[in-house]
């Protein structure tokens, strides 16, 4: 693969498609978490690997390229959506926001990222940013969520490490839906 | 609980891996970027069971962005077929007489395949997407031949052949017992008999199994990067397959997004790549797509026990006699491990005298096997506490009271059972009280309120039920691990281990312990888990084995590492290491605090101390070797929901009493215990690999490989009691596995309580998932509802 160097003012290295590769190119211009980025894309790349092989936005994660488990979700133009089931020429014009573009401004975790690491909401941390993003999209609009609201959101990510149960408390938590109703063992716990 | 200050071990403390993972910087296999790596794809057999007559790659290899095709032809010279480690059999179940077949696996296929999925031919290609193109391209005709899917019907006496150059279709078999089970069972008062199964799973980890293979270009080494469970194992294997000295192939497992077994099994795909890796001169990545980790990556659970218990009048068990077939697969790849793991943990927390169990592992024209998170312990679990339920019902006695009246007592302990564990020893429970887990469990569940609650009409046409299940599990399995600890050139000590992470948090743990054990702040301490290069032997993360093994080898080294740093600093400083102390990381005189030095100071003064000890710096090795086994054990008590309408059952509380040694961080191991669980549930109520008779998967995608989702899992209460482990010196024992031995017989004698309720005795919960057109089924078959 070769460089190609962006025309906007971005210092992102932008890969091109493999001289082989026999579809249609396309230049799409999209925002990419708050960056302009033109770029070459052939007419049958998936956004999944627009973002991870040709961007290094490799927090995305494929898990199934089937559009079941969730872990590629992003925003696109702030809703939720599977990046594996979407065309990289399909999103010109639009914008993109990964869960490297989730941190406030400042570079501290947003809430729910925060809320994940304080729960243990995570383990492998595989199918997380899927979850960020969609969470995240929860927190930021104006409209109260409700627990059932959260339940069938939470059901639009496999997780198989967790069993849910802190990915719930976090959010929760982070939603304001209730306090940290852990069982709080953060202290000391001993044997006999 | 730790004899030093300042005591990490026992604390909640905060995983040190998530702000990364949460940011999106994690690094998994496939996210690393190697400059001109090129990508893999498979042509994988179509025929359960075939002959290849025709085999045309050239027009894939011409295809252009092609970098290479290989078949078998092409390699059956270069690479060594894959024999799994873990077909070796201790001399105590030698003597057993057990068949176990060594069956190498051919690398590439040609002109036998024996399953849906298994590698035919190997394309590179300078993408993914081209690599796939060309697989279109290659040109495969088959001949053939019958395939046996069905276990039962592969061991009948007219079954076709799943290999043909074999005799038949055992891969696997083991008998043992003690006492004379046939005779108790004879004069037994009570005795039920009955077969219960536990469908095909797969652990389905969200990420599947990816590797990257680059040959350095001044050295000839390899570095792979692997999501392998096993990275030393991975590199040996490696090494020997493709004629290369281990010294000259790291392996790196690096973020690695959960396992639970299947990555734990070496698999032929691990060696072509970084074959063709140095074949090519060129990096060399394969990543699993979901596809190929649900139709050709390992599957595993699926059993038929046939299984016998009997009683007394007063419910006391006399004999346990089972004879169970294990699906291997289309080879024997991990031997012993599943089969020998189920029969050991069979009778688990009861006294049982006479003992009768069979074991057969029978080839299938399906894809290989693996152990998944319990290895045998969830189906052997499933078998015999369906069987204490129904006991129970015939002898008409509270489930939970004829349990309570066969479980060994506290005083036993160590208790031996008189049957030989899987390493062929005597095998004794080093600790425990089950009875204490059980009447907790039964609190915590609040039976008598259940049982009234049952008695009133369903509410909204729900039918309640509660089961429970109880199990032992033998953790911390050998033959060692290793930790590696070093004071760094900044004053940092970093702790290297093969015992690498999936997700279980062992940078956290791992800290923790030797924070401890050497005495520093966990924030001064790096973990490097599962780098071949730094620590010359390990085995992995398996088996419920990470803490006892790794664990207790860091807090080994982890003293030997502060003696050391103390006999540095006397050198340097000009004293006796006895008058001086390390905390925090400051070396300081007994009493005098002034006269220190840090970590760093010391660290760069060795090499100038005169007359130092000849040693080159500050680290130690240290292998932990467990004596026996730690057993963990657990009670599981449920309460399920079943609409009779639609058939869909909701759990709707999960109570876990768990016994697992000293914890090390409780939250950690809370997480562990929810997130085990959840596969269970997932196990019984959903998840299901099915094939057709001709042996076509027909579960490829997890539309139809239905995993547990947040909805399905309740917030599970736990409790735990803790019986530190005399085996090992932080008392510790393996708890990974246990979460998911339990959820499957307990929430199916849940469903099955609930059921006959409605439909009376003839209700017989055999074999999960217990998805809603089962339990419609369960019910429609019983003649009291017709």
């Amino acid at each position: 693969m070769t460089e190609l160097t962006s025309t906007t003012s971005s210092r992102r290295r932008i890969l091109a498609p493999p001289a082989s590769e026999s579809t249609a190119r396309h230049e799409i211009a999209v925002q990419i978490n708050g960056e302009a980025i033109e770029a070459e894309v052939e007419s049958r790349l998936l956004l999944t690997d627009f973002l991870r092989e040709r961007l290094g936005l490799t927090g995305t994660h494929v898990g199934c390229e089937q559009g079941s488990c969730g872990a590629c979700t992003v925003l696109l133009d702030d809703v939720p959506i599977r990046s594996c089931l979407l065309l990289a020429p399909q999103i010109d014009g639009r914008s993109i926001r990964t869960v490297e573009g989730l941190a406030e401004r400042d570079g501290t975790p947003n809430k729910m990222q925060q809320a994940f690491c304080d729960h243990h909401g995570l383990q492998c941390g595989f199918c997380t940013p899927g979850l960020l993003i969609t969470l995240t999209s929860l927190a930021e609009r104006e409209v109260p969520v409700t627990l059932d609201e959260l339940d069938h959101h939470l059901d639009s990510s496999i997780c198989r490490c967790t069993g849910y149960m802190n990915i719930r408390n976090a959010a929760r938590y982070a939603l304001g839906l209730m306090p940290p109703r852990v069982e709080d063992r953060s202290g000391e716990r001993d044997g006999p | 609980m730790s004899e030093e200050s300042p005591g990490y071990v026992g604390r909640s403390v905060p995983r040190v891996e998530d702000e990364r993972l949460v940011r999106g910087a994690g690094r998994f296999v496939a996210d690393l970027h190697v400059a001109d790596a090129a990508d893999v794809a498979f042509l994988r057999s179509t025929q359960a069971h075939a002959l290849i007559s025709r085999l045309d790659t050239s027009r894939a290899r011409s295809m252009p962005g092609v970098i290479a095709v290989y078949e078998a032809a092409d390699v059956v010279d270069q690479i060594t077929p894959l024999v799994a480690a873990e077909l070796r059999v201790p001399p105590g179940l030698a003597e057993l007489g057990p068949i176990n077949k060594v069956q190498p696996v051919p690398i590439l296929a040609n002109p036998e395949v024996t399953y849906v999925g298994q590698p035919v031919a190997m394309v590179v290609a300078e993408s993914r997407y081209l690599a796939e193109d060309a697989v279109e391209l290659i040109e495969i005709d088959y001949d053939e031949l019958p395939a046996v899917v069905d276990l039962e019907l592969a061991v009948a006496p007219d079954a076709p052949l799943v290999l043909i150059d074999e005799q038949d279709n055992v891969g696997v078999h083991i008998r043992h017992g003690k006492g004379d089970a046939a005779r108790a069972i004879a004069n037994a008062a009570v005795v039920v008999a009955d077969t219960f199964s536990t469908q095909r799973h797969v652990c389905a980890p969200l990420e599947t199994r990816g590797i990257l293979a680059e040959q350095d270009p001044f050295s000839g080494a390899l570095t792979v990067w692997s999501s392998t469970q096993t990275p030393h194992r991975l590199r040996d294997h490696i090494a020997e397959s493709i004629d290369v000295l281990a010294d000259d192939v790291r392996v790196q497992a690096v973020d690695v997004g959960g396992g639970f077994g299947q990555k734990g099994t070496v698999v032929v795909e691990e060696l072509l790549v970084p074959y063709a890796a140095r074949h090519l001169g060129r990096p060399v990545r394969w990543i699993a797509d979901r596809y190929e980790n649900l139709t050709a990556d390992a599957h595993a659970r699926e059993q038929v026990h046939h299984i016998t218990v009997a009683a007394d009048a007063d419910g006391k068990l006399v004999a346990v006699q089972d004879r169970f077939l294990v699906n291997l697969g289309a080879r024997n790849m991990t031997g012993l491990v599943v089969p020998y793991n189920a029969l050991c943990h069979l009778v688990g927390p009861y006294q049982v005298d006479n003992v009768d169990i069979e074991a057969t592992g029978v080839l299938t024209n399906t894809t290989f096997t693996s152990p998944y998170r319990g290895a045998g312990r969830p189906e052997a679990t499933f078998a015999m506490e369906r069987a204490l339920d129904l006991l129970a019902i015939e002898i008409g006695m509270e489930p939970s009271e004829l349990r309570r009246r066969n479980l060994i007592g506290p005083e036993q302990m160590p208790y031996r059972t008189g049957m030989l564990d899987r390493r062929g020893l005597p095998q004794e429970y080093d600790s425990g009280d089950y009875p204490e887990l059980l009447s907790r469990a039964v609190d915590m569940i609040d039976l008598p309120s259940v049982r009234k609650r049952q008695s009133s009409p369903p509410a909204g046409g729900r039918v309640i039920g509660v089961g429970f299940a109880m199990y032992i599990e033998m953790t911390g399995s050998g033959p060692f691990e290793g930790a590696r600890v070093e004071v760094t050139r900044s004053g940092r000590v970093r702790l290297y281990t093969g015992a690498s992470s999936q997700g279980q948090g062992h940078r956290t743990t791992f800290a923790q312990i030797l924070a401890d054990s050497f005495g520093v702040d966990m924030a001064d301490i790096d973990v490097v888990a599962g780098d071949t290069s730094r620590i010359p032997d390990g085995i992995g993360t398996v088996a419920s084995r990470a803490l006892v093994t790794a664990g207790n080898a860091t807090r080994q080294a982890g003293h030997l590492l502060r003696q050391r740093v103390l006999d540095a600093a006397a050198d340097v400083m000009e004293s006796n290491p006895a008058d001086l102390e390390l905390n925090k990381g400051i070396i300081s005189v007994v009493g005098s605090p002034t006269k220190s030095i840090t970590l760093a100071e010391l660290i760069r003064a060795v090499p100038h101390a005169p007359g130092g000890t000849g040693s080159d710096g500050l680290s130690e090795t240290s292998y932990f070797r467990p004596p026996n086994y730690a057993t963990a054990s657990g009670a599981h008590a449920v309460v399920v929901e079943v609409e009779p309408l639609t058939g869909r059952v909701s759990v709707v509380d999960y109570v876990v009493v768990h016994e697992a040694g000293r914890i090390v961080n409780p939250r950690i191991a809370d997480a562990q215990i929810v997130g085990g669980v959840a596969q269970g549930i997932g196990g019984i109520l959903c998840e299901h690999i099915v094939y057709d008779p001709s042996g076509q998967p027909l579960t490829s995608t997890f539309a139809d490989y239905a995993m547990p989702l947040a909805s399905m899992i309740p917030d599970i209460r736990l409790d735990e009691i803790v019986c530190p482990s005399p085996t090992n010196p932080l008392g510790v024992k393996g708890l990974g596995e246990g979460g998911a031995v339990g959820p499957p017989a307990a929430i199916a004698n849940a469903v099955e309580d609930a059921l006959r309720r409605m439909a009376g005795a003839d209700v017989t919960i055999r074999t999960g998932p217990l998805s809603p057109s089962r339990v419609l089924g369960l019910l429609a078959a019983s003649p009291s509802l017709n």
